[in-house]
C-alpha cells in the first residue's frame, strides 16, 4: 500500500463518527457471541442430547465475532491517533472527545477479544452434555 | 446580558431574590413533604436507606448471637429463616440499591452543574414508593410473617402456599414495588447524565462518578425487569395456581433461578460500581492530581457492566446443567476480574503519582480496597465450577460475599459519607471518631468473616439455625460473633458522630480542596442548586479554570436568573454538551406521593388477596398518573429565552431532542426486557419438554387464526399512530385526530383478538405450564394494548384541549415510541403462541 493510500484510509476512518453506540460495539459482539454459544449448547443438549464437535456455525460465529471486534478496535486505534494537541486529551474540544471515546473503544475491544476467546475455549475441551 | 452586566451588585441581588423565591421549599407540617427538590428528596432517601441498613444489621446481630455457641436456642428455626431472608433482602433491595440512587439524586445535579435532575417529581415518586414498600417488607418480621425462603426465594418451597405463607407474597409484591421505583430512578439518572450536563462538559470531561452512574442505571434497565417477569410468574403461581415452577404440571423451578440470577448477578455490580465511583471522586482529591487513565476507568465500568450479564449461571453451578454451559459462565466469571482489577490499579497509580493527603475518607477507601481484593480473589476461586461444588452453600460463600459487599459497597459508602458530609450539611465529621470507627470496622469485618472461610471449608452449611458441637466449628463461630458485634460498635461510633454533627461549626467551603464541580456548594446552601450554569473546560474546573468559583457565584455563566418565575435547567447534547434547550422543571406537588400511595395499595392489597380493592387502587393510580401527566410538556408562553452570552435556547422541543422522549424510550427498554424474560420462559419450557406444546384437553390452542388477527390489528394501530404523528406535524390536525380515533378502536380490537385465541381454545392455565405461559404472554400483550388505548385517548384529549399542536407535538411523538415497542411485543407474542406450535 502506498503511503498516500494509507493516509487516505486513515483519514476516512477518522472522519467516521464516534459515539456512545460505537463505544459499545465490541462488548455487544461479545454478548451476542456469548448468548449464541449458551443457547446453542442449551438447546442442543436439551433437544438432541449432544452437540457436534466444532460445528461449522460455532467456528464461523467465533471468527466473525473476533473479526468485528478487531475491526472496530483497529478503527478506534486509528481514530485515537487523530492528530491534535498533545496528551492527556482532556480539553473540551471535539478532537479530544473523539480521541477519548476511540481509546475507550480500543480498550473495550481488547477486553472483548479476551472475553470471546474465553467463551470459545470450553468448546475445545468439552465434548458432551454431561 | 453580558459578562459586564453581572458587575452590577443590585442586579445580582435581584436575580438571587428571584431564584430564591422560585426554589423556595414548601412549608407546613404536611406540605414540606411534598418537596421535589433533589437535595431534600435525596436526603430523605439516604436517611431512609441508612435506617434500613441499621435495621438489617440488627437482624444479623441476632443471627450471630444465635450462632455463637453450638445447639443454641435463642431463636427458633422459623425465626432464623426470617432473619437471614430479611437481612439479605433488605441489605440488597432496601439499602444497597436505593442508597446508590439516593446518593446519586443528591450528587448528580451538583456534579453536572444542573439546578435539578430533569424529572424531580419522578424522584419524589421513587422515594415514596421506596418508603412504603420498604416499611411493608421490613415491618413483616414484627408480625412473624416475614419472608423465610432465602433472599433468592427458590421455588418450589416458596411457591407452595402450604409451605410458605404470606411472607413469600410480601417479598414478591413489596419488592416488586421497589423494583418499579428503581427503574424510575434509572430513567431519571440516565437522562440526567446524558442531557443535563453543563455546556462544554463533553463526554471526555464528565466526572467519573457520572460515568459509573450512567453505566449502573443502564444495567438496572436490563437487570431488574427479568426479576419483575419472574415475580409475575411467581405470583401467578401462588395466587392463581398457574404451575410455572411446579414439575408435576410441566413447570420447572430452574426457570425461577435463571430469571432471579439474570437479575441477581448484575445486581452485585449494580451495588459495587456506584461505590467504586465514590473512589473515583475521592482518590484524585486526596492525591491532589487528575486521575490517571480516565479511559481505563470507562473501560472498567462498561466492560464490567457487559460481562456481569454473562455470569448468572455461576450461582447455579450445582444444579446439574451441562458442564459446557457451566464452563461458558465460568469463563465469563474469570474475565470479569480483568476490568475489576484495572480500576483498582488505576486508583493505586493515581495515588502513587500524586501528593497524598492521608484523610479519613481516603483511609476508608484504602481499607475497602484491601477487604474487597480478598473477596474478589475468593470470587475467582468460586468461579471455578469444581471448587464451587465443594464450597457451594457453605459459609465459604458467606465469607466471600460479605468481603465483596463490605469492601465493595459498605466501606466506600462510609468513606463517601465522611467525604460528602460537608457538601450536604456544610459541616465536617470528626476525623478522630471517623478513624476510630474505621479501625473497629476493619478489625471487626475481618474477625467476623475471615474465620467463615474455614468454617465453610470444614463443612458448615449456610442458612442453618444451629450446628452440633461435633462439627468442631464452635471456636470459629464464636470469633465471628465477637467480630460482628465489634463491627456493630464501629457503626455505632459513626452514628454517634453523625448525631453530634448538628452541634458542630460550619466548615469552610470546599474543605478538601477538591477540583470537581460539586464542591461549588456553599456551606450555607441555597435551594437553587447552582447560581449560574458554568461553561466547563476541564475535568477539574475548580483547580484548572481561572476565577471559576467567583464567576459561578456572580452569575457570570449561563441562566443566572429566573425572570419568568419558573424552575429551569439547561438541556445539552449527548456527546458534546452543546446547549439545546431550557426546560421547566416540576415544582413541589402532592401528586407523586399520591401516585406512590395508590400504586403501593395495589401491591399491598394484592398480598392480602383483596383483589377488588386492589383494582380500585389501580384505577386510582391511573387517575393520578393522568393528572400528573396533564401538567407535563406544557406549551411555553414564548418560544425561546436567552441564557446569557448571546445564547438563545428554545423552551419546547419534541422527539429525540426532548428529555421526555428519552424517558419514554428508556422505560420501554425496561418493559421490553421484562417481556423478553417471559418469552424466555416459553422457549425454556420448550427445551425441557420432549413434546412442547403438549396436546390434550385444555392444552390444544391457541391456534394461528386469532393470534394473526391480533398481530395484524396491532400493526394497523401502530401504522395509524405513526401516520397521525406525520399528519399532525404537517398541520393536518383534523386528519391526525381522526386517525388517532381510528387507531384507538383498532388497538382495542387487538386487545380482544389477542385474548380470543386462548379463550376460544379453552386453554386451562392451572392444568399445565403450556396453557399458563400462553395465557401469560397473551395477557401481557393485551394489557399493553390497553395502555396503548389510554395513550391514544390521552393524546387525542391533549390535541382537543389545545395542549398539543402541530409545532408542540411531544405527546404524540412520545406515544409513537410506545407503539413501536407495542408492535414489537405483539409480533413476538403472536408469532410465538400462534406460529411456533406448528413449526416445532
Amino acid at each position: 500500500m502506498s503511503e498516500e493510500h494509507q493516509n487516505n484510509l486513515a483519514a476516512r476512518l477518522r472522519s467516521r463518527r464516534v459515539t456512545l453506540w460505537t463505544l459499545i460495539v465490541p462488548p455487544t459482539v461479545w454478548a451476542v457471541h456469548f448468548m449464541f454459544c449458551y443457547l446453542w449448547v442449551a438447546v442442543s443438549c436439551a433437544k438432541l442430547g449432544g452437540f457436534a464437535r466444532f460445528p461449522v456455525a460455532f467456528v464461523i460465529g467465533t471468527i466473525v465475532a473476533l473479526a468485528i471486534i478487531i475491526a472496530s478496535g483497529a478503527v478506534a486505534f486509528v481514530q485515537s491517533r487523530t492528530p491534535g494537541d498533545p496528551p492527556p486529551h482532556d480539553e473540551s474540544t471535539e478532537i479530544d472527545r473523539t480521541r477519548f471515546l476511540a481509546t475507550a473503544t480500543l480498550l473495550l475491544a481488547g477486553l472483548s477479544v479476551v472475553g470471546v476467546l474465553f467463551t470459545a475455549a470450553p468448546a475445545l475441551m468439552l465434548t458432551d452434555c454431561r | 446580558m453580558s459578562l459586564h452586566a453581572q458587575d452590577d451588585a443590585n442586579l445580582r441581588a435581584a436575580q438571587e431574590e428571584r431564584l430564591r423565591a422560585v426554589w423556595k421549599p414548601p412549608s407546613g407540617w404536611f406540605f414540606r413533604w411534598t418537596d421535589v427538590n433533589n437535595n431534600r428528596v435525596g436526603m430523605w432517601y439516604t436517611l431512609t436507606a441508612f435506617g434500613f441498613m441499621l435495621f438489617a444489621g440488627v437482624l444479623a446481630l441476632i443471627m450471630r448471637a444465635q450462632l455463637a455457641v453450638p445447639a443454641n436456642d435463642l431463636v427458633t428455626a422459623s425465626t432464623f429463616n426470617q432473619l437471614f431472608t430479611l437481612h439479605g433482602s433488605m441489605m440488597m433491595f432496601l439499602f444497597a440499591v436505593p442508597m446508590f440512587e439516593a446518593v446519586s439524586i443528591i450528587l448528580l445535579p451538583q456534579l453536572l452543574g444542573a439546578r435539578d435532575l430533569p424529572f424531580p417529581r419522578l424522584s419524589a415518586f421513587g422515594y415514596w414508593s421506596f418508603l412504603i414498600g420498604g416499611v411493608f417488607v421490613a415491618g413483616s418480621i414484627f408480625f412473624n410473617v416475614a419472608p423465610d425462603g432465602g433472599w433468592f426465594m427458590y421455588p418450589p418451597f416458596t411457591t407452595r402456599t402450604d409451605l410458605a405463607g404470606l411472607g413469600a407474597d410480601i417479598w414478591m409484591l413489596g419488592l416488586s414495588f421497589i423494583e418499579v421505583s428503581s427503574v424510575a430512578a434509572a430513567v431519571e439518572l440516565i437522562v440526567g447524565v446524558l442531557k443535563c450536563r453543563p455546556p462544554g462538559m463533553r463526554l471526555n470531561l464528565m466526572p467519573l462518578y457520572a460515568w459509573y452512574i450512567l453505566v449502573v442505571a443502564v444495567m438496572i434497565l436490563f437487570a431488574f425487569p427479568p426479576l419483575i417477569a419472574g415475580d409475575v410468574l411467581f405470583e401467578l403461581e401462588r395466587l392463581l395456581g398457574w404451575p410455572f415452577f411446579d414439575p408435576a404440571k410441566g413447570g420447572d423451578p430452574l426457570l425461577w433461578q435463571h430469571l432471579f440470577w439474570i437479575f441477581g448477578h448484575p445486581e452485585v455490580y449494580i451495588v459495587f460500581l456506584p461505590s467504586i465511583a465514590l473512589f473515583a471522586m475521592i482518590v484524585p482529591t486526596f492525591s491532589q492530581r487528575h486521575i490517571l487513565g480516565y479511559p481505563w476507568i470507562v473501560l472498567a465500568a462498561v466492560g464490567t457492566a457487559f460481562l456481569s450479564f454473562g455470569l448468572w449461571v455461576h450461582h447455579m453451578f450445582a444444579t446439574g446443567l451441562p458442564k459446557i454451559s457451566l464452563a461458558f459462565f465460568s469463563a465469563a466469571s474469570e474475565a470479569v476480574a480483568i476490568p475489576t482489577g484495572v480500576q483498582i490499579f488505576v486508583f493505586i497509580a493515581t495515588l502513587w503519582a500524586g501528593r497524598v493527603v492521608f484523610s479519613t475518607p481516603l483511609l476508608y477507601c484504602l481499607g475497602a480496597i484491601a477487604i474487597f481484593v480478598i473477596g474478589g480473589l475468593t470470587g475467582v476461586m468460586v468461579a471455578v465450577a469444581p471448587f464451587d461444588w465443594q464450597a457451594h452453600d457453605t459459609y465459604f460463600i458467606v465469607a466471600h460475599l460479605h468481603y465483596v459487599l463490605i469492601g465493595g459497597t459498605l466501606m466506600p459508602l462510609f468513606g463517601g459519607l465522611y467525604y460528602y458530609w460537608p457538601l450536604i450539611t456544610g459541616k465536617k465529621l470528626s476525623d478522630r471518631m471517623g478513624r476510630t470507627a474505621f479501625w473497629i470496622l476493619f478489625v471487626g469485618a475481618n474477625l467476623t468473616f475471615f474465620p467463615m472461610h474455614i468454617t465453610g471449608l470444614l463443612g458448615m452449611p449456610r442458612r442453618v439455625f444451629t450446628y452440633p458441637a461435633e462439627l468442631g466449628v464452635d471456636g470459629l463461630n464464636l470469633a465471628s460473633t465477637i467480630g460482628s458485634y465489634l463491627f456493630a460498635a464501629g457503626v455505632l461510633v459513626i452514628v454517634i458522630d453523625l448525631a453530634l454533627s448538628p452541634k458542630r461549626a460550619k466548615a469552610p467551603r470546599n474543605p478538601w480542596n477538591a477540583g470537581t464541580l460539586e464542591w461549588l456548594a456553599h456551606p450555607d446552601d441555597e435551594d437553587w442548586g447552582i447560581r449560574s450554569v458554568p461553561l466547563i473546560e476541564s475535568r477539574y474546573p475548580i483547580w484548572d479554570q481561572r476565577d471559576f468559583v467567583a464567576k459561578v457565584d456572580e452569575g457570570r455563566f449561563f441562566l443566572p436568573d429566573a425572570e419568568e418565575g419558573r424552575r429551569e435547567t439547561i438541556i445539552t447534547t449527548t456527546l458534546d454538551a452543546r446547549p439545546a434547550q431550557v426546560i421547566r422543571l416540576g415544582t413541589p406537588s402532592v401528586i407523586p406521593m399520591i401516585t406512590a400511595v395508590a400504586l403501593g395499595s395495589v401491591f399491598i392489597l394484592t398480598t392480602y388477596h383483596l383483589y377488588w380493592l386492589a383494582l380500585g387502587g389501580a384505577v386510582a393510580t391511573l387517575a393520578a398518573v393522568l393528572v400528573w401527566l396533564w401538567s407535563t410538556a406544557e406549551i411555553p408562553e414564548k418560544p425561546e429565552k436567552p441564557i446569557g452570552h448571546g445564547i438563545v435556547l428554545p423552551l419546547y422541543r419534541s422527539g429525540p431532542a426532548a428529555p421526555g422522549w428519552w424517558a419514554m424510550f428508556i422505560t420501554m427498554l425496561a418493559d421490553a426486557t421484562a417481556f423478553s424474560g417471559l418469552v424466555f420462559g416459553y422457549y425454556f419450557f420448550w427445551t425441557v419438554h420432549p413434546n412442547f406444546p403438549p396436546s390434550g384437553p385444555g392444552m390444544d390452542g391457541p391456534g394461528a387464526f386469532w393470534p394473526m388477527v391480533a398481530m395484524a390489528l396491532t400493526l394497523v394501530s401502530w401504522a395509524t399512530t405513526v401516520a397521525a404523528r406525520e399528519l399532525n406535524a404537517r398541520g393536518q390536525v383534523g386528519a391526525a385526530r381522526a386517525l388517532l380515533s381510528l387507531g384507538l378502536a383498532v388497538t382495542l380490537a387487538s386487545l380482544f383478538a389477542g385474548l380470543a385465541g386462548p379463550w376460544f381454545s379453552d386453554l386451562a392455565p392451572k392444568l399445565h405450564v403450556y396453557p399458563a405461559i400462553v395465557w401469560t404472554l397473551a395477557i401481557w400483550t393485551a394489557a399493553h394494548a390497553g395502555v396503548g388505548v389510554i395513550c391514544q385517548a390521552y393524546t387525542l384529549a391533549r390535541s382537543l384541549a389545545g395542549r398539543m399542536t402541530s409545532e408542540h407535538d411531544a405527546d404524540i411523538r412520545n406515544i409513537t415510541v410506545y407503539f413501536h415497542f407495542l408492535a414489537l411485543t405483539a409480533i413476538v407474542t403472536y408469532a410465538t403462541i400462534g406460529l411456533f406450535p406448528s413449526a416445532s
